[in-house]
């Protein structure tokens, strides 16, 4: 069992914290609502406030807000498959490209269409969904990694087929001029970055409240069933199959969802948006976040990509901005003003990336379930309270 | 465990799987040899030699921690990079060769092959050794998908460390076996390189399959990938076995990329994701952790994409490799040659 590390202290401060979890388990909807408020109001004061507003103008801050949150709806999508049903999936930006090139052929003057965006919200989360199962059906008998190997392939030949097929996706350049959303008689326009921020505000509370029932659903259990020993699920009366299916359904209908919003957003659609370096920063995002926990996901996607998106390329801005002055370290003097930032963009990733996992390796905010587990599993190696090198020190 | 059953079966089967297997190999490059005349099978041979010593490497790493090591195919870029380097800040120069660099002297020309090939290994191996070190080892025991992200971390890293230090545009190599020397050979002219290559991707697998099988470094990696915590009950080092695993993984994916370098006469800073991408392919194709297996895998992917891309499918060629891996993975799960993993999520 993990215990606080004081547990009086825990104790003490936990009444008013015990009151305020106890509410938000009893009418998660509501909390919900109320959280999803207070960050969406929250979220534009900060950007305001310094230090952050020395990185960049706040309705790039808001544009940026809104792009994080179609990640935001990624990362959980990919939490149902990945981290509720415990399959790996590899591939998952295969779906988002489903979901934006469903919504460049509802509305978009290549196609000749313009359906109104909510029900092409719908409509791209059914068609993702509907090539979710048509991947799952043949391959979800696959364990493990083979699994994880088959949803590799499947992102791979994704992109390859909408890049090749030009005369129905027009190619390299993609589908241009898709139009951007109209509701209730409001066109949304690139200039102002609101309304976009305001749609992605409502989609992810609307997703977060189904995702938290379906994860205290019936089909919850069973995915988590599933998750922790296949063979028990199966052998409890769990049809397998059918609830796997289901996870890649609902995960990938979730990344239709992202695509359409992120189509409608950028206008555009092309293959290049599309590859494995998305469905990698996802699968990023949810371990770091902690996976199996819907909050701690959503938080660690929303990191990742303020991170990467934002302050590792206007790092130099930023140091320009509060003027922070050269040191010396021994012989080299650095000024972090004149470092070219963008060009190291990618390694500085990388770098966050590797040690983010080294320092926790179960993730920012684990699921308490998971944490217990991983406990469980300890226990027959060497007992070591952070899951670090524990067999690797005994030979 | 099927995996110990299969160790000993008795002699006489092990010997008609291996005819079995030998058999359908010469049937397959016939077929290819048919379907895109002899060139082209020179080409695809080369292509998967190149595809077989980077799958070596990804299968021997998956058979012993159970991770894919999405870094694998950049340490091959990386190694592609060392050479280059190796070669026209060092050995050239001393050696007085300018360009165009191909050599005619026979003697010097395997001398200086020799060296590159040599140091180029030794300092991929090293590499190897330090990222399994540093991103790996410590996450021996976390969730399965941790190693995973580092994996990917380390991958970024060793990418952007090429794209700053060589820039965005391809860096010539130099062709050091003249490109345009030919031999004839069954009724086609196949370049130097081509044979070179593959020879001395066929002598490097041996030497590994040698390594594997009479080696006590060899039976620890087996005994390792068996069964990890007997092993150690039977007084197997387990830091070092992993460390040699990813030392000569590493330092074939290396010789790879000098492989690379040669044939294709560049090397440019993204050429190991889709390299690598094509390898982890070709590793499952002939069977995770199985050697043979990859190898095979490995010449297997290099027909199938230069039939396709003879055929004027090149665009589509890797979403073929893709879907033949996909089809195999649904009607044959373990691979060509592999063995049904055990019940692991």
């Amino acid at each position: 069992m993990t215990a606080p590390a004081t547990p009086a202290e825990a104790r003490r401060g936990g009444a008013v914290r015990d009151r305020v979890l106890d509410f938000s388990h009893r009418h998660r909807s509501i909390s919900i609502i109320g959280g999803m408020t207070l960050v969406t109001l929250l979220l534009p004061v900060l950007a305001q406030a310094p230090p952050f507003n020395a990185f960049q103008p706040f309705n790039a801050w808001l544009d940026g807000f809104s792009n994080a949150g179609t990640y935001v709806l990624l990362a959980l999508g990919l939490n149902i498959v990945v981290g509720l049903a415990g399959l790996l999936d590899l591939g998952y930006a295969a779906f988002f490209a489903f979901g934006a090139y469903a919504y460049a052929y509802g509305a978009s003057p290549f196609s000749g269409n313009d359906f109104p965006f909510l029900p092409m919200l719908v409509v791209g989360a059914v068609v993702a969904a509907t090539f979710g199962v048509l991947l799952g059906a043949p391959t979800l008998r696959l364990r493990g990694d083979y699994l994880a190997i088959v949803t590799l392939g499947f992102g791979e030949i994704v992109p390859i087929v909408f890049l090749n097929a030009e005369q129905y996706t027009n190619g390299t350049n993609g589908i241009g001029g898709v139009y951007p959303p109209e509701i209730a008689g409001h066109e949304f326009n690139i200039l102002n970055p609101w309304p976009f921020y305001l749609l992605m505000a409502v989609i992810l509370t609307l997703t977060l409240i189904i995702i938290y029932r379906l994860q205290d659903s019936r089909l919850g259990r069973a995915w988590m069933a599933i998750r922790e020993d296949e063979l028990a699920a199966a052998a409890s009366g769990i049809n397998t199959v059918t609830t796997k299916l289901l996870a890649f359904a609902l995960g990938a209908s979730t990344a239709g969802l992202a695509g359409v919003y992120n189509a409608s957003k950028l206008t555009v659609v092309s293959p290049d948006q599309f590859l494995f370096q998305v469905s990698f920063t996802v699968l990023a995002m949810i371990v770091l976040g902690g996976m199996g926990n819907i909050w701690g996901v959503a938080v660690g996607a929303f990191i990742i990509y303020t991170l990467q998106a934002t302050f590792l390329k206007q790092l130099n801005v930023f140091f320009a901005a509060i003027n922070f002055p050269a040191f010396s370290l021994g012989p080299i003097t650095i000024d972090l003003k004149s470092v070219n930032f963008t060009e190291y963009q990618f390694l500085l990733y990388g770098i966050a990336l590797v040690l983010m996992m080294l320092l926790r390796p179960e993730g920012l905010f684990p699921s308490a379930r998971r944490r217990r587990e991983l406990h469980t599993a300890e226990e027959g190696a060497e007992p070591s309270p952070t899951g670090l090198d524990a067999s690797g020190e005994l030979a | 465990m099927t995996a110990a059953s299969v160790a000993q079966r008795p002699a006489g089967i092990r010997l008609t799987r291996d005819i079995r297997i030998a058999i359908s190999a010469v049937v397959f490059v016939a077929i290819f040899y048919v379907l895109i005349g002899p060139q082209q099978v020179a080409n695809a041979l080369t292509l998967g030699a190149i595809y077989a010593l980077i799958a070596l490497g990804y299968t021997m790493v998956y058979g012993i921690i159970e991770l894919i090591n999405f870094a694998h195919g950049d340490v091959f870029m990386i190694g592609a990079f060392v050479s280059m380097q190796l070669l026209l800040k060092a050995l050239l120069p001393i050696f007085g060769i300018e360009a165009p660099f191909a050599i005619h002297n026979l003697p010097l020309l395997v001398v200086i092959l020799a060296i590159t090939f040599v140091v180029t290994m030794l300092v991929m191996g090293v590499v190897g050794v330090t990222i399994e070190r540093f991103a790996y080892r410590p996450l021996r025991n976390a969730p399965r998908v941790a190693p995973l992200i580092t994996a990917i971390g380390v991958s970024f890293i060793l990418q952007n460390i090429a794209l700053i230090l060589f820039g965005p545009a391809s860096n010539n190599f130099p062709q050091l076996i003249d490109p345009n020397a030919h031999a004839d050979l069954a009724g086609a002219s196949i370049a130097y390189v081509n044979i070179f290559i593959v020879v001395l991707a066929v002598v490097l697998m041996v030497a590994l399959q040698m390594f594997v099988s009479r080696t006590r470094l060899g039976r620890a990696m087996r005994s390792t990938a068996q069964d990890r915590d007997a092993a150690q009950l039977m007084g197997v080092d387990l830091n070092q076995t992993i460390a040699v695993t990813f030392f000569i993984g590493s330092a074939l994916a290396g010789a790879g990329g000098v492989v690379q370098g040669l044939y294709l006469g560049s090397v440019r800073w993204d050429l190991g994701f889709n390299a690598g991408l094509k390898a982890f392919t070709a590793a499952v194709l002939g069977g995770i952790g199985n050697t043979t297996g990859a190898a095979l895998g490995g010449f297997v992917i290099g027909f199938i994409e230069v039939a396709a891309a003879s055929k004027g499918y090149s665009r589509w060629s890797e979403a073929i490799v893709f879907t033949v891996l996909i089809g195999v993975l649904v009607f044959r799960p373990a691979g060509l040659l592999g063995q049904q993993l055990g019940e692991r999520a």
